[in-house]
């Protein structure tokens, strides 16, 4: 049965400088379905949404929505919910300190009274229709986190939205508010909305969508019935590795023999954060590289953050070489030699508009003390090694670091950690975004510091990679560890299958 | 072989302009030219504004005399409070709009101490270091309260110090029971006049031993370094070790420390305190100095001369102003008019634009050669 459809996109294209967003691009939502869009980070998702809403100008294809003739012109997110486009964003947009009704109203009233009355009998109307457990009169943020969602789905609904396009909508709810928002996405399913799911959580794409479609690379990969795609599929489609080819590929350079008796470098038990994570249990051993590995928001991350201090540890035990330890903030594992590089570079790494040479001196410098700073000489031979040693393309080592390219600074944080001489180092993502010529030379690095006698962490969201630094991978879904692979298991095949889970069982 | 002649020329001018770049693109320049503005203006309408003379002064010492002794000396507390406003500045990218009425607190503490709570006294109750002292600890204390709002509980620097800001005055008043305790001690004014014998105000001496500090404590401490990290990226910041919210909480104790040594210079100026007017508008004073210095109020990287260097810039304007018989009702104005002149001047946009029009010249130049 060939539903009518609500929203065509063809051909969308989308450029940013240097790069290419969205490349023919096409996308069909039909009437009253839940439509994931699935993809890795920087696979167009958020820029697809963006230009639907209007936020960014597409720079070709067309736009067809249901009940407009011809192409729609959106330039505007005013002009999409004009259109009948509604979009709920992960964040909760609404303000919190008013009322539910004035919620739903905000910014619709036209001329320059409100009808109060009018406005509380037509929330309530409708937060009963949708079964949204809210009054009108009650203050947004004495509502539950989903319930505040609701009601901004509510208020999207109210609109008379034709598509409603739901951007991570479950990633700050629980279970049970998980489940009370399916039942309002199925209710307005039967209402004729399509509706638009954005999410890194597989479990939910496969209890309440109809359809998936999966972006790679700012390409199509394609449109499937969620029936025809079963997961493991999907986590291929969505990494960009066909199942065929993937029994064959075994690390070349290889981790090594490490031996994985005696005493660990680290050894956590249960350990816990505030960020939402699962207790987990990891270990490493001198000499290895291991790594977590998962979809994003599996919460990879979030473990090593918490083996890090960088989040708050709530639970769990941590011992170094064998020892019992507390690891409450960066420092404390700074001063375990434990280094850490963060996998948001621009927002945890560099400081900016420091130097390169503050910036590599800076995590050496901490440790050696306030009323102990390097002399200039001391700081300049420091930078000038590392930034020889790593190859580091700067003018010179005044220069601030954020007018490095993405792989010089990546580049400058290796090195400020290499300079503490740490047993054992957490590389969370240290080779997105930047060129495969660098991403090879970290590659390398990781194996020579393993072969120095150092452990390393290693965290990618490419498969290949982790392959060829690894010896042994935890495996992290929907933030919890639920498998660990090692020699034989470490092989495309069995890392997407652990990933997509579900259905092997 | 005719290149070879060619490219040094070529390379010489390159470098030459490059220079002149560096010179307008440099930090410290828009508070330098603004200082040779205002020198070059003296110069031209009445150059005997630089004379300095030796005169007696009410105690029959010789002590010297002139406008620039006068902004030197006038400019003391300003340049004291700019150098920790800098620092509050880069570590939380706000400003502590208290400081006026924490220099009340700091000088009303140090009356009452000196005065041993009369409302007058002939001699110090107390020695003169012990009543700093307790004016500085009074100040920390402030200063860590200022602080913790803004570190530990996020509150927007202008916001937490407008607490202190709207109280001040009157905890001031209140820790002399509202009266207004004069001190005739002649040694407790030594420090806001004239040392016996020495002919060179007091505060000036203040005011160097300050900045020397501080450029020690730059030196052989990591004070430059951690605001700055803490300033530009809290997060990275945070995964070296670092602690933010202490490094915040410490900038602020530091201002404390400057605001109570300008309040001991401001009320040994006069042996005595008014609560409501002493060093009144002086915040917003600091404030300015630090922005004509070339310092980013949003935060992050400093550099501690610019703001000195604008506070005496500050401190030329209004003694010029004054010198002019620009009545002291119509000085903001002024003021004002100057202020826009520099930091527009100074902003970025502006300088961009700037940097566009003398490259084009330059452009044209090549083109026809």
């Amino acid at each position: 049965m060939q539903k009518e459809a609500v929203l065509e996109m063809r051909g969308i294209c989308k450029y940013f400088p240097g790069v290419r967003a969205l490349q023919d691009v096409d996308f069909t939502l039909r009437e009253g379905e839940i439509h994931a869009l699935m993809g890795e980070n920087g696979a167009g998702k958020s820029t697809l949404i963006k230009v639907l809403t209007g936020v960014y100008p597409k720079d070709g294809g067309e736009v067809h929505i249901k009940g407009v003739k011809g192409a729609a012109v959106i330039r505007s997110p005013q002009d999409a919910q004009n259109a009948g486009i509604s979009t709920v964003y992960q964040e909760i947009t609404l303000c919190p300190n008013l009322t539910v009704a004035e919620n739903m109203y905000i910014g619709r009233t036209k001329g320059a009274g409100a009808n109060w009355k009018a406005m509380n009998s037509g929330a309530a109307k409708i937060l009963e229709s949708l079964g949204i457990p809210a009054s009108p009169k009650q203050q947004l943020d004495s509502c539950s986190i989903a319930v505040q969602q609701m009601v901004a789905i509510a208020r999207a609904v109210d609109m008379e939205c034709k598509v409603l396009i739901l951007d991570e909508p479950t990633s700050s709810l629980d279970e049970q508010e998980v489940q009370k928002l399916f039942v309002l996405m199925r209710d307005l399913r039967a209402k004729g909305v399509g509706i638009i799911f954005v999410t890194h959580f597989l479990e939910q794409v496969y209890e309440v969508c109809d359809r998936i479609t999966v972006l790679r690379d700012g390409q199509l990969v394609g449109e499937y019935v969620i029936e025809d795609l079963p997961r493991v599929q999907l986590v291929s489609k969505m990494l960009g590795k066909e199942l065929d080819d993937m029994a064959d590929i075994k690390s070349e350079v290889g981790g090594g023999t490490v031996s994985l008796n005696g005493v660990p470098v680290l050894e956590a038990e249960g350990l816990c954060s505030s960020a939402g994570i699962k207790p987990f249990d990891f270990s490493i051993h001198r000499g290895e590289v291991n790594g977590f590995t998962g979809l994003l928001g599996s919460g990879r991350s979030e473990c090593v953050r918490a083996i890090f201090g960088a989040d708050h540890v709530t639970s769990g035990r941590v011992k170094v070489d064998g020892k019992d330890v507390k690891i409450k903030k960066p420092l404390d594992a700074m001063k375990q030699g434990i280094g850490y590089l963060p996998e948001d570079r621009k927002g945890d790494g560099i400081v900016g508009d420091l130097s390169v040479r503050e910036n590599i001196i800076l995590a050496l410098q901490v440790m050696k003390g306030f009323f102990r700073p390097f002399s200039r000489a001391q700081a300049e031979a420091f930078a000038d090694e590392y930034i020889k040693l790593l190859e580091i393309k700067t003018a010179s080592a005044d220069t601030p670091i954020k007018s490095l390219s993405g792989g010089n600074q990546q580049k400058c944080i290796l090195a400020r950690w290499l300079l503490t001489d740490p047993k054992y180092l957490i590389l969370d993502e240290p080779t997105r975004g930047i060129d495969i010529g660098t991403k090879i030379e970290i590659q390398k690095l990781v194996l020579k510091l393993a072969a120095e006698g150092k452990s390393v962490t290693f965290i990618s969201s490419e498969i290949d990679e982790m392959l060829r630094t690894c010896s042994r991978l935890i495996v992290m879904r929907d933030r919890k560890a639920v498998g660990e692979l090692r020699d034989a298991d470490l092989t495309q095949a069995k890392i997407m299958a652990t990933i997509a889970g579900g259905d092997e069982e | 072989m005719t290149t070879p002649v060619k490219e040094p020329k070529t390379k010489v001018k390159r470098s030459d302009e490059s220079l002149l770049r560096r010179l307008t693109r440099h930090q410290l320049f828009i508070p330098l030219a603004a200082l040779a503005l205002l020198v070059l203006f003296n110069l031209i309408a009445d150059p005997s504004f630089f004379a300095v003379t030796v005169k007696e002064n009410s105690l029959g010492n010789p002590v010297l005399s002139g406008n620039i002794i006068s902004v030197l000396d006038n400019a003391s507390e300003l340049v004291i409070l700019a150098i920790g406003m800098t620092l509050v500045t880069a570590s939380s990218g706000g400003q502590d709009i208290s400081v006026g009425a924490a220099m009340a607190i700091a000088g009303s503490v140090i009356l009452r101490m000196v005065c041993g709570g009369q409302v007058t006294a002939d001699t110090m109750q107390m020695p003169l270091i012990l009543a700093i002292l307790i004016g500085i600890v009074v100040s920390m204390i402030f200063g860590a309260f200022n602080g913790a709002l803004v570190a530990y509980f996020k509150i927007q620097p202008m916001v937490a110090t407008l607490i202190l800001f709207t109280a001040g005055r009157s905890i001031a008043a209140w820790i002399n029971n509202n009266q207004l305790p004069i001190i005739n001690d002649l040694a407790f004014k030594y420090a806001g006049t004239f040392l016996p014998g020495i002919p060179v105000p007091t505060p000036i001496f203040i005011t160097v031993l300050v900045i020397v500090l501080f450029f020690l404590a730059l030196k052989f401490s990591n004070l430059g370094l951690y605001t700055q990290s803490v300033g530009i990226n809290a997060n990275s910041s945070r995964l070296n070790g670092l602690d933010p919210k202490l490094i915040k909480l410490m900038t602020y104790v530091i201002l404390g420390v400057c605001v109570a040594v300008a309040g001991f210079i401001r009320v040994s100026r006069s042996g005595s305190i008014n609560y409501s007017r002493i060093a009144e508008n002086i915040e917003m004073d600091a404030i300015l100095a630090v922005a004509l210095g070339g310092n980013a109020l949003s935060g992050g990287k400093f550099n501690i001369y610019g703001s000195i260097l604008g506070a005496y810039v500050i401190q030329f304007l209004t003694t010029t102003l004054y010198k002019y018989e620009v009545p002291s009702t119509a000085l903001p104005a002024y003021k004002a008019v100057v202020v826009i002149l520099l930091v527009v001047l100074s902003a970025p946009v502006v300088q961009e634009k700037l940097a566009s029009i003398r490259k084009a010249p330059a452009k044209a130049a090549k083109e026809v050669s």
